[in-house]
């Protein structure tokens, strides 16, 4: 057992939380959120030539041979800038079904333009009444000729308002709620019958809804095992669990620290709030709640890699309800104990709160995953 | 960064499986998994094994001869000797004093107590709090006036866990009252056969007598006796804090509690299913379970910044709030588990020997018992409110 960072790894932490302090003050993502696209291209290219957006992957695929725990690093400074740039949907749930499934071809067709931050990826697999249930999927690729054509609705889609490619969720076989009958397919924006809904999400951050009528993709576009996608979906979206649990320690963290700071400073009745008993427990329990999401963010992180699939799926369900009751318990006293100035745009706080709190909803929020939790048990 | 046990961890894990093999009696294991209680016998018969097989004292540096077990292996043994039901160590000797007595004791004192403490031959109890200290500890009155080479010792402790098994006594003592509070406060070590020291048991409302009161009346204490400088007592009692707290969190032990626990609900029915499978239980079990995981590797992660020289603050604080909070919890649900039959009130069932037919399933006797206890344990150590002043002045800075 071993819970320290190696050097390179304590490099890369102090390498990312310098650019979430320094180029990420709050003024600068202020701008970014207003701006059209709503994230800095030249940040992008940033993380490009940084090597954060290959840092994950196998060297073989182009990148630096890193994993989950270099996610986790990333993932934890981005949350404490709250970096709006889609590193999750490109890197974490697009490259990482690739990396995870691919084939050669597949990998080198988009990998090394992902790494070189030329092109962008999203994972198309929610829909409208599938709530968090993976195999939940109407979306339907029939076989035709020697590809498939694809029909159906993606909700919600992660970075895909700005995707050139999407990894769409099918049902190649099954009934709606079937097991097995999922299939990965790789989409590109382009193809006929391919509609994007882009949109922003309450947090600043980027999705789309995508309505697919009769796409046709190729054999070669199915992406992992035909008819078996679920457990390759359910092992990336594990992997998309972990990265936005260290993004919400990174948030959590700076929010709890900030409304200490601001308690501090804050009068009333003749001196600081933060002299008030009654306030300060509460911001100690905002400490233990950050601490203890940080313990099993880690330990979330540390079982992506664990072979037997339901020992995995516990760990990170076990993750993701801790960040979940964590993150409402910071994000809401935090916004309580600011006051009015908590409600308000200007300040930090409401921004942290909201990103927070869907990173609850994001891959099933507490309640579900402590019953997944459960019926693994 | 992993999460397995290195060879060396491992190899270290089967030698305390096998300890336990060929050590752990089984009639005081089943003993341990009912909750019933274990005499003074067994304690220490069982703390004397674990000394010979250089598994006691786990953090006591060789030079005082503790086998200086690196933080990882001291949370496999407490997880291996919990998970396997062995009996409770008593902590005020090999926790709390000895630390406290090789960090700032003399060289006779060391010398003298030490050895007596790794071996079990004296049984130490705690005299920290009082009718008047309670959270407020500095503010106590027990009063120690230097006579020759003597202090001569009046006043009354409290809440004094085992005193009625006690050979030695450590004292909070005030030898300066005209200093600020926590300035005229001096650790004296107390031998309980000296004339004046008497121990009155207090029965908590589970029916146990585990503390006591100790009253001092007139008792002398030889000046060799004193730890440390006078006055200087409080920087060495809040020394023995951090270690106790560090402890208070027995994760292994709530680990056992949810075995327990988990085992308990596949034998009771409700709504004509067994207790595991209704839904409101198996949801609250998984809270809880999750929790524990948070508790476990918080302790992890503390341990390993220990491992890289840093020192114990304010972790011992979240573990000793939130490990408390677990024993309660598991309690609570272990009492609830068992439905109508946390009512029949057999104290005599917890005691060894007795043998009549139990009054509904043998596992229900102590769990009423046990959960009305455990409410104590977010009251000693320092309050969990306590805890919370702490870690707002000396973490937040409030």
């Amino acid at each position: 057992m071993d819970l320290s960072l190696s050097e390179e790894q304590q490099l890369l932490k102090d390498q990312v939380e310098r650019f979430a302090r320094e180029a990420y003050a709050f003024e600068t993502r202020r701008r970014v959120l207003r701006s059209e696209a709503g994230f800095e291209p030249a940040h992008w290219k940033q993380f490009a030539e940084l090597g954060w957006l290959g840092v994950a992957f196998a060297e073989a695929d182009g990148g630096l041979g890193g994993g989950p725990v270099e996610t986790g690093i990333i993932m934890e400074a981005f949350g404490r800038g709250l970096v709006l740039e889609p590193f999750l949907p490109n890197v974490v749930l697009g490259g990482g079904a690739l990396a995870l499934a691919g084939d050669d071809a597949q990998k080198k067709a988009l990998l090394p333009d992902l790494i070189a931050g030329k092109t962008k990826l999203a994972l198309a697999y929610a829909e409208r009444q599938s709530r968090y249930d993976l195999a939940d999927c109407l979306t339907q690729a029939a076989a035709d000729g020697g590809g498939f054509v694809v029909s159906g609705h993606k909700a919600v889609v992660y970075g895909g308002n700005l995707a050139d490619h999407f990894v769409v969720v099918a049902r190649t076989k099954g009934n709606q709620r079937a097991k097995t009958g999922l299939s990965l397919f790789l989409v590109p924006r382009t193809a006929k019958g391919l509609t994007v809904r882009g949109y922003r999400t309450v947090d600043g951050l980027g999705a789309a809804d995508l309505a697919l009528d009769k796409v046709r993709v190729e054999k070669s576009a199915v992406l992992g095992p035909l008819d078996g996608g679920l457990a390759l979906l359910e092992r990336v979206v594990d992997h998309g669990i972990a990265a936005i649990c260290s993004e919400a320690v990174g948030a959590m963290a700076v929010l709890t620290d900030m409304t200490v700071q601001y308690s501090k400073t804050r009068k009333q009745f003749g001196r600081p709030i933060g002299g008030f008993q009654v306030l300060q427990h509460r911001m100690v329990d905002m400490t233990i709640a950050v601490e203890e999401a940080r313990s099993m963010a880690l330990y979330g992180t540390l079982h992506l890699d664990e072979r037997n699939a339901k020992t995995r799926k516990r760990a990170l369900s076990a993750t993701k309800v801790q960040i979940g009751r964590s993150a409402r318990l910071v994000g809401q006293e935090a916004v309580q104990i600011h006051g009015g100035m908590g409600m308000t745009d200007e300040l930090a706080v409401g921004h942290y709160f909201k990103r927070l709190t869907m990173i609850d909803v994001a891959f099933g929020n507490a309640d579900w995953h402590q019953r997944r939790f459960a019926d693994l048990s | 960064m992993h999460l397995n046990l290195t060879r060396s961890q491992r190899a270290f894990q089967a030698r305390v499986r096998k300890f336990v093999d060929e050590n752990h009696p089984p009639e005081i294991r089943a003993k341990v998994e009912s909750g019933l209680k274990l005499g003074r016998a067994e304690t220490i018969a069982w703390q004397k094994k674990l000394h010979a097989a250089g598994l006691y004292a786990p953090a006591w540096p060789k030079q005082w001869g503790g086998p200086a077990l690196k933080p990882i292996e001291r949370y496999v043994l407490d997880r291996e000797l919990a998970l396997n039901s062995t009996p409770a160590l008593v902590p005020f000797g090999v926790t709390m004093v000895g630390p406290v007595i090789y960090t700032f004791g003399s060289q006779a004192q060391k010398d003298r107590f030490l050895p007596r403490i790794l071996n079990s031959d004296d049984w130490w109890c705690q005299g920290y709090s009082e009718p008047g200290s309670g959270s407020d500890l500095a503010s106590l009155k027990t009063r120690a006036v230097r006579e020759g080479d003597h202090y001569v010792v009046n006043g009354q402790k409290t809440w004094t866990t085992l005193a009625q098994y006690a050979d030695w006594i450590f004292c909070l003592v005030r030898t300066d009252p005209a200093a600020k509070q926590q300035e005229g406060i001096t650790f004296l070590l107390i031998d309980m056969k000296t004339p004046g020291v008497t121990v009155r048991p207090i029965v908590t409302m589970d029916g146990g007598a585990e503390i006591n009161d100790v009253f001092l009346d007139n008792v002398k204490v030889p000046v060799e006796n004193r730890v440390g400088e006078e006055n200087q007592g409080w920087t060495y009692a809040k020394f023995l804090l951090v270690n106790e707290r560090f402890g208070t969190a027995q994760v292994g032990r709530s680990q056992r509690q949810m075995l327990r626990l988990k085992q308990i609900a596949q034998s009771e029915i409700v709504g004509g299913r067994k207790l595991e499978e209704d839904e409101n239980f198996r949801l609250k079990l998984a809270k809880t379970e999750i929790e524990l995981l948070a508790l476990e590797y918080t302790e992890l992660r503390y341990l390993a910044q220990l491992d890289a020289g840093k020192q114990p603050g304010a972790e011992a604080n979240i573990l000793k709030i939130r490990g408390t909070q677990m024993q309660q919890n598991l309690s609570e649900l272990l009492m609830e588990a068992v439905g109508y039959y946390a009512n029949p009130s057999l104290p005599k069932a917890l005691e060894h020997g007795w043998n009549e037919e139990p009054i509904g399933p043998a596992y229900a006797a102590s769990l009423a018992p046990a959960y009305f206890n455990w409410r104590k344990s977010s009251i000693y150590g320092g309050s969990n409110e306590i805890q919370r002043n702490i870690l707002s002045k000396f973490v937040l800075g409030l």
